[in-house]
């Protein structure tokens, strides 16, 4: 049966199992959202930005663990998309964009609304592709579902011409394909394995440091019998957060720039650092020279580029984390490390952050409270900034995929649009967003989406009338110049009441309590709670950018 | 250090965008640049001539591994290989020089591929060192105007990459 290249692709999505998209449609995608008006199976959900439309597949993949779906038509559609491409890449999340693109007589003539955009998003996606006849079709969208899940994750752009989509032609399914230059390594080197087994039995003070590989290959179970059993503590990068129960004994808090004081002394006492998953980024190391220099590193990943990137590794084992951590456990044997553990225990006694004294809302205090009231049995999105660091500091999360934050990039921006990605993947859990009142105003368009679709999000913007983050360097490091970081801000719970979402100002601790109670009781509609905060509070501990771990500033 | 890298790619649009913008982003210095198709029409050869210590050339080779469209990369640098650069050359040949002209092209078994009453095109293959003899010999006489392939090579013997 002839069917058209739009149809074509909204059956090729179907067989991969996808039951969202979120997009915005215009003149080079039009074909496909006709196909998808006839598509019910197919959810769309209506972003105002394109570049909403990546975070929140983002935000979708994240917390699903699914491939997710993205599209926008041609021009200004797939340049907005590049920040969330970027953000995605960065940080591995498989998601998918597909893009119009005017019709293939057209490309090169400077088409209305034409842009390169494979060209331009070629250094911030897995792969690309421009779909030059309508019988790629099929197959690259197989590839592209394969390329993006497999491997190390990340995402993948097929850009579409008008052309290939109202073509028509037989539909074909390719069942078995196969990509020369793709063949990802799962399996360890047998040797390496069993040489990282022999230096855990030698180890005294050995430290397991993981990051978001750990998630994407859905290792944490094994990574916390395998912890246990060799009595490994663990610290992990914002990434991983949720990795392991971040209450359990063994979990010392996320590391680096702002991480736990124990974590960073943890790395810098260690005789044995195994890194799983995790690619050595200088706000987690600081100083490259002395991370970790007492230590012996074993560095597991399944991108080979990543091993020797960034730190001199003595056992690379290039693979897949959950394998190789099933290999190394059965090859190791229990074992006790008491003394390195109570070590770290002194370390963690040593500097307990005191709240500082005032009259005003602090954020910490917001986030413990929101915590408590959820009992953690929430999925925490956060945009970037002060915030972002305070809520991964105080909400806790004792799963993986609960938390969906911009690491790589630092995008402020994701916060909202990601939520709704969550919240749609979720949509019997309960999403609390954290973000800041910068971060909330570069994507607040996105209220009406979450307003449009009933999503319950619990929005509590930490408004200290700063770009709290960029003033604290200021304060640090240019003798308090605040140059253009104080923002005057719109009232932001009017500003929710005239999307349609419900908004709470909120002063003082009475205001709070009730705010949360609230947020927390409605089930079919956005509620943001304005939260005004202590203006000129500062993130602690503070390692100064290119300093060694140890090197941490405590208040 | 110089390596020569060949590295054997799918042949298809814009891969050598995606090698040349991965060189660029990382921060690598490519010297010299040669693509072909190999016996195969679906796969393509690029040679590429980089400088850069060890760290560097494992961060080059397993980067290029990335690219989904890279089948295999090769550093001929450590094995037994043969190089090889075309070259052509322009240069003034006033009827008093041409005997000159030529006979030291034929030292270096260079071919003279055209004639014009002012000037000669001299065809000239062989290793880097050999083209650069050549074009300091022929600098006297004036070069009009000149242009180098980027080195191509395979390894000696009868393993393939």
């Amino acid at each position: 049966m002839k069917m058209k290249g739009a149809q074509i692709l909204i059956e090729l999505l179907k067989k991969e199992g996808v039951t969202t998209i979120f997009g915005y449609p215009g003149g080079s995608v039009i074909d496909i959202y006709d196909a998808l008006y006839q598509a019910p199976e197919i959810k769309h959900i209506l972003v105002r930005h394109e570049q909403a439309a990546a975070h929140a597949a983002d935000g979708y993949a994240r917390t699903t663990g699914k491939v997710g779906i993205c599209m926008a038509t041609s021009g200004p559609g797939s340049t907005n998309l590049v920040t969330g491409l970027a953000n995605a890449y960065m940080d591995s999340i498989p998601i998918i964009a597909i893009t119009g693109q005017v019709g293939t007589r057209l490309i090169g003539k400077d088409a209305f609304q034409e842009a390169d955009t494979t060209g331009i998003t070629m250094p911030i996606t897995k792969h690309n592709f421009l779909i030059k006849s309508i019988h790629e079709l099929p197959l690259i969208v197989r590839e592209a579902f394969l390329i993006a899940s497999t491997g190390r994750p990340g995402p993948i752009l097929i850009d579409i011409p008008k052309d290939v989509q109202t073509a028509e032609v037989d539909f074909n399914y390719p069942e078995k394909f196969e990509i020369p230059g793709y063949k990802p390594t799962y399996r360890g080197h047998i040797n390496q394995i069993n040489m990282t087994a022999q230096a855990i039995k030698e180890a005294k003070k050995p430290l397991l440091y993981v990051g978001g590989g750990v998630i994407a290959s859905g290792a944490s179970d094994i990574l916390l019998e395998f912890a246990e059993k060799t009595d490994i503590p663990v610290t992990y990068t914002l990434m991983a957060k949720g990795a392991i129960p971040e209450d359990h004994r063994l979990s010392l808090g996320w590391l680096g720039m702002h991480g736990s004081y124990h974590a960073n002394k943890a790395i810098m006492n260690c005789d044995l650092l195994i890194a799983v998953g995790t690619r050595f980024d200088d706000r987690v190391t600081g100083n490259t020279a002395t991370f970790a220099n007492r230590a012996k590193i074993v560095h597991i990943d399944i991108d080979p580029a990543e091993i020797g990137k960034n730190v001199k590794i003595h056992i690379p084992i290039v693979g897949d984390a959950r394998n190789i951590l099933n290999e190394l456990n059965k090859r190791t044997e229990t074992k006790k490390h008491d003394e390195w553990l109570q070590t770290i225990e002194k370390w963690k006694k040593e500097y307990i952050p005191k709240p500082p004294v005032s009259n005003e809302l602090l954020a910490p205090t917001i986030i413990d409270l929101v915590y408590q009231a959820t009992q953690g049995d929430a999925i925490l999105v956060t945009d970037v900034g002060q915030h972002q660091m305070w809520a991964a500091k105080h909400f806790l999360c004792h799963q993986p995929r609960k938390w969906a934050s911009s690491g790589g990039l630092g995008t402020m921006g994701f916060g909202l649009p990601a939520a709704i990605g969550a919240q749609v993947g979720n949509p019997d859990q309960t999403v609390v967003l954290f973000s800041g009142d910068g971060s909330i105003m570069m994507k607040i368009q996105e209220l009406v989406t979450a307003v449009n679709n009933c999503l319950p999000l619990k929005i509590f913007v930490l408004n200290n009338n700063y770009l709290g983050m960029v003033r604290q360097w200021q304060e640090c490091f240019f003798d308090c110049r605040y140059s253009s970081t104080h923002i005057i801000n719109p009232d932001l719970a009017n500003l929710a009441q005239a999307f349609g979402a419900e908004g709470i100002p909120v002063q003082n601790q009475e205001e709070l309590d009730k705010a949360i109670q609230r947020a927390l009781e409605v089930k079919d509609h956005p509620v943001l709670v304005d939260c005004r905060i202590s203006k000129e509070t500062n993130v602690y501990p503070f390692v100064p950018p290119g300093k060694s771990l140890d090197e941490m500033i405590l208040e | 250090m110089q390596h020569i890298i060949s590295v054997l790619v799918e042949n298809k649009p814009r891969v050598l965008a995606r090698v040349a913008s991965l060189f660029a982003r990382r921060g690598y210095n490519i010297e010299s640049l040669a693509v072909g198709h190999t016996q195969d029409p679906d796969v393509s050869r690029i040679t590429l001539v980089v400088r850069g210590d060890e760290d560097i050339l494992e961060q080059i080779t397993k980067q290029l591994y990335k690219l989904i469209e890279v089948i295999k990369v090769g550093d001929f640098t450590e094995s037994s290989y043969v190089d090889r650069e075309l070259s052509l050359i322009k240069v003034n040949a006033p009827s008093n020089l041409r005997g000159e002209i030529v006979q030291t092209a034929e030292i270096f078994r260079a071919r003279i591929v055209d004639v014009s009453e002012k000037s000669l095109l001299i065809e000239v293959t062989g290793t880097s060192d050999k083209i650069d003899a050549l074009e300091q010999l022929m600098k006297k006489y004036g070069i009009i105007e000149m242009t180098r392939t980027g080195k191509i090579a395979l390894a000696r013997g009868s393993q393939s990459l």
